[in-house]
């Protein structure tokens, strides 16, 4: 649903039910039942329609697969990266003792690079604060969205659980792009050559 | 006066990176008694146990910022009023730096940062060295 239509039918409902009120206010104009009923009738298609253009977007699917799934992957983004950070430290840790041992002029200068490495490393934090704050802001949607279901609920359209809609009009070779796996959901280096085993 | 290095330096951040990344820096400039914590409530236990010449505090650490951390230890007995206290952090609003100020914060530092920066805000706090 457009901006411009939602915006249109907001005022139309504002407008039918200034009208109903008036004509209940004004007894004796046009305040028959009929007119009443009508008007009532146009309120409630509006209504009725605005309720399944909610239910189209299926928002049930939203709350409890499409924002679980994006913070989970971003809490996996921090996770890894503060791991590799951590690695890579512990190698400039091992360098940086060896410069010492070596000394010197390019004992020195080795050190001085190790230091820049460890500088650059400081991604790991900001970086995590960043996320940290993209995973609140969907938390927070995914809290509106499970207010608008609790409102809504039962009088949204059943949902269909057919074809993901990510996955509408994409090749087989497509829909088996999904990129990395979350680590629980990843299967191991192991799985796969018993898997493959299996074929010989 | 000469910089005492063995003096104890206390690190306050909730991310392992950054400690480590502190840590390393300041052991390059020569300190060695470094002690940690993840955040203000950890910070406050050490600071009763220990006496520490520096302070270097993240602000956003939960459930105790560095914040109230810094108000905390400023308002105490234990002889913290006047410590020298840098805080390092990725919050780089004008309030932020006003209220820290305010607060009893020596110096402030903005994430990211280099080891030249440290050094340079350490010796404002510390003195040459």
């Amino acid at each position: 649903m457009g901006n411009e239509q939602q915006s249109f039918e907001r005022e139309q409902v504002v407008q039918i039910i200034n009208s109903v009120v008036s004509k209940i206010e004004n007894v004796g104009g046009d305040a028959t039942a009929t007119g009443i009923f009508k008007e009532l009738k146009t309120l409630q298609r509006i209504i009725d329609e605005a309720r399944n253009e909610i239910g189209l977007t299926r928002p049930t699917d939203i709350k409890d697969k499409h924002i679980p799934t994006a913070t989970d992957e971003l809490d996996a983004v921090v996770e890894s990266t503060a791991e590799a950070t951590g690695a890579i430290m512990d190698s400039c840790d091992v360098i940086q003792e060896k410069a010492g041992a070596i000394g010197g002029e390019v004992g020195d200068a080795i050190g001085n690079e190790v230091i820049k490495i460890f500088e650059a490393c400081s991604f790991q934090d900001i970086t995590g604060q960043r996320i940290t704050k993209v995973v609140t802001t969907l938390k927070t949607i995914e809290d509106k969205v499970a207010q608008l279901i609790n409102v809504l609920g039962e009088s949204l359209p059943i949902e269909e659980h057919g074809e993901e809609d990510s996955d509408v009009g994409k090749t087989i070779e497509e829909k088996l792009l999904n990129g990395p796996q979350l680590p629980d959901k990843a299967i191991t280096q192991d799985d796969i050559d018993k898997l493959l085993e299996e074929f010989d | 006066m000469a910089i005492d290095k063995d003096m104890n330096v206390l690190i306050v951040d909730d991310y392992n990176t950054m400690l480590r990344i502190i840590n390393n820096l300041l052991k390059q400039l020569g300190f060695s008694n470094i002690d940690e914590a993840t955040d203000g409530e950890a910070a406050l236990a050490k600071v009763k146990q220990k006496t520490y010449g520096l302070i270097i505090s993240d602000w956003n650490m939960e459930p105790m910022t560095g914040f109230d951390f810094l108000k905390a230890i400023r308002a105490s007995d234990e002889g913290y009023k006047n410590t020298p206290f840098i805080m390092i952090t990725a919050e780089s609003k004008t309030e932020n730096v006003v209220l820290a100020k305010q607060a009893g914060v020596n110096n402030y530092i903005v994430k990211p940062f280099n080891a030249e920066t440290l050094k340079t805000k350490m010796e404002a706090v510390l003195g040459a060295f």
